[in-house]
């Protein structure tokens, strides 16, 4: 399943970064050497193996539902690109 | 004073607590070496005024016999690790001027123990690379050449800058981070000590995230026992790290000289891979002879999916990657570029914020997430993971640690494998599976290639037996006797 300049051009779009034109072909060729080497995977034999999700063998803790921090609008703000009034100010979403 | 900066931490604390020099002594002594130090590009930012501030504070407490595990030594923090009022990087443009308003739990355990802020140091983007260069300040010179050469080599990644500078005497030690080998082959590359703990052994938060089942903490360090005083300020549960492990923290210095005697040490055949240099088969081989004399026994092993631990993490790591750098859109902080609409903004922040590397990355990992793929290439990673973690549980029936060399390479020039990512990932091949698997490894300088440079030997063991080794380490660094320093040149 090679990777064609149109799956890169959709992968970008997912991705929200945008690549010129001019990019999508070099990083198809790119992204293509680096898959087909990943694609030794499938010589492991992996029939009935459980799925690795983590490395600790300890349940999620849980906590009280309860507000431990907070309440600080400035510090969040701090290093806001635009805010105003204790918000973020960000382009219009809907029209 | 200048000598100051080169005493180890555990020299430098002994000093300390018997007032035979100050901590604003020893401090000016590391920021004037820091200074003469610029061309190695090893700090991003240095922060003297904060430094003599906690110096001074330091001196106050130990005028007054008090005093933390630290009190008073300069250290390097890696600018992964948040920094409150202090800006924080990742070495990436989209963190622009990022002032965190909060510190890393890693860090306030330093500075709870007493530890003095030098500044941040530099790596690759967001941990993202193997030799530096792809620093958004540029890549971190290594100190050492290859004899009758000025070439400028790479101090390896992520964590170069924290390997540099603690090889050019630039800070007593230094944090550091390793996702799949970040902390270990820096260290080989500039004859350094560097662990990475088992995974849960230091908490993550406050650390910028890469791959969040993979990312650990530990430290880069002078000797196997400044690792080890290092370790024990870092470790420990935090509540605010859910995959932090609620365990007590040994003492993990009091296991450097421990006897080695009776402990088995397996050696896996599938680290003899083609093509690695004849230095680093001999230094292997002095590694097992030198365990052998202090009354190791030797054994055998096999970890039969070791050649799949990289591309199952070039899955992993992307995947985990590309989720985690979601967040940099441009609204809340960072760099924010173009529009008007909204994913305009989004596209052009991430376009003009993230460097090359990066954005393969990301692209790969939401490749092998999007629709259609997700079985075919994350879930089977995951599955060879399991296999990969089986090998080790496979081993320790056998034996209680494993020595490989550290890194198939000495350090190697810059620009020589910036142009061939596949080649750049093979540097991690020693050092990607214990990631995988979670375990601690460590490695220590024990001994130089024929151009000079220095080659180091990991070990690797089992979950949160960092004390074993400790003490195979320290038994290790009193046979290889590794003392050289770089030539200094900067």
């Amino acid at each position: 399943m090679a990777i064609d300049a149109a799956t890169v051009r959709k992968v970008a779009r997912l991705a929200r970064i945008r690549e010129p034109e001019e990019r999508l072909e070099p990083l198809a060729q790119e992204l293509n050497t680096i898959i087909s080497w990943i694609e030794q995977l499938e010589e492991v034999d992996t029939d009935g193996v459980e799925p690795m999700t983590s490395v600790v063998a300890v349940a999620l803790p849980l906590r009280d539902d309860v507000v431990t921090e907070g309440g600080d609008t400035s510090r969040i703000l701090s290093n806001a690109p635009k805010s105003a009034d204790g918000f973020f100010i960000v382009p219009k979403v809907v029209e | 004073m200048s000598d100051l900066t080169k005493l180890t931490l555990k020299a430098a604390l002994a000093g300390l607590k018997a007032r035979d020099f100050s901590s604003v002594d020893i401090t000016k002594a590391h920021i004037e070496a820091i200074e003469q130090a610029r061309g190695l590009n090893a700090y991003v930012l240095e922060t003297p005024d904060k430094a003599l501030a906690m110096a001074a504070e330091s001196d106050a407490r130990l005028a007054r016999g008090e005093g933390g595990a630290l009190e008073g030594a300069p250290l390097g923090i890696k600018d992964l690790f948040c920094t409150d009022g202090v800006r924080s990087t990742a070495a990436s443009k989209i963190l622009g001027n990022f002032v965190p308003a909060y510190e890393s739990t890693v860090t306030s355990q330093l500075w709870r123990d007493g530890g003095v802020m030098l500044g941040k140091l530099n790596l690759d983007e967001f941990a993202m690379g193997s030799s530096n260069e792809t620093s958004a300040f540029g890549p971190v010179i290594n100190p050492w050449r290859r004899d009758g050469s000025d070439a400028a080599l790479t101090p390896g990644g992520s964590s170069g800058g924290s390997a540099a500078a603690t090889a050019a005497d630039l800070c007593l030690a230094a944090t550091a981070t390793d996702t799949g080998g970040s902390i270990r082959q820096p260290a080989a590359f500039t004859g350094t000590v560097g662990i990475k703990p088992t995974y849960g052994r230091c908490s993550r938060w406050g650390i910028i995230a890469f791959a969040s089942s993979l990312d650990q903490a530990g430290p880069i360090a002078k000797t196997v026992e400044d690792a080890a005083i290092m370790l024990r300020s870092m470790s420990g549960h935090d509540v605010k790290d859910s995959t932090s492990l609620p365990v007590e923290v040994p003492d993990f210095a009091s296991y450097v000289g421990k006897s080695v005697k009776g402990l088995r040490i397996g050696v896996p055949k599938e680290y003899r891979i083609d093509g690695m240099p004849a230095e680093i088969e001999k230094l292997w081989a002095d590694g097992i002879a030198w365990l052998k004399d202090a009354g190791c026994e030797i054994v055998e092993v096999s970890l039969p999916h070791t050649k799949y631990a990289l591309p199952a993490y070039y899955i992993v790591a992307p995947a985990e990657a590309s989720s985690n750098l979601a967040r940099y859109d441009g609204m809340r902080y960072g760099l924010r570029a173009g529009g008007p609409s909204l994913t305009d903004v989004y596209e052009e922040s991430r376009a003009q914020g993230f460097g090359e590397e990066v954005k393969r990355r990301i692209l790969i990992g939401t490749y092998v997430l999007s629709a259609g793929y997700y079985d075919a290439y994350y879930l089977k990673a995951q599955k060879v993971r399991r296999r990969i973690a089986d090998d080790f549980d496979q081993a320790w029936q056998t034996c209680d640690a494993l020595l490989t060399p550290t890194a198939p390479s000495a350090a190697f020039a810059l620009g020589e494998q910036s142009d061939d990512p596949i080649a750049m990932y093979l540097n991690d091949i020693f050092t990607v599976t214990t990631n995988l698997a979670g375990l601690p490894g460590l490695s220590l300088p024990a001994g130089r290639d024929a151009q000079g440079l220095p080659l180091g030997l990991q070990l690797i063991g089992r979950a949160l037996d960092e004390g074993t080794l400790f003490s195979l380490a320290g038994a290790l660094e009193k046979a290889a006797g590794f003392t050289a320093k770089a030539d200094r040149w900067w």
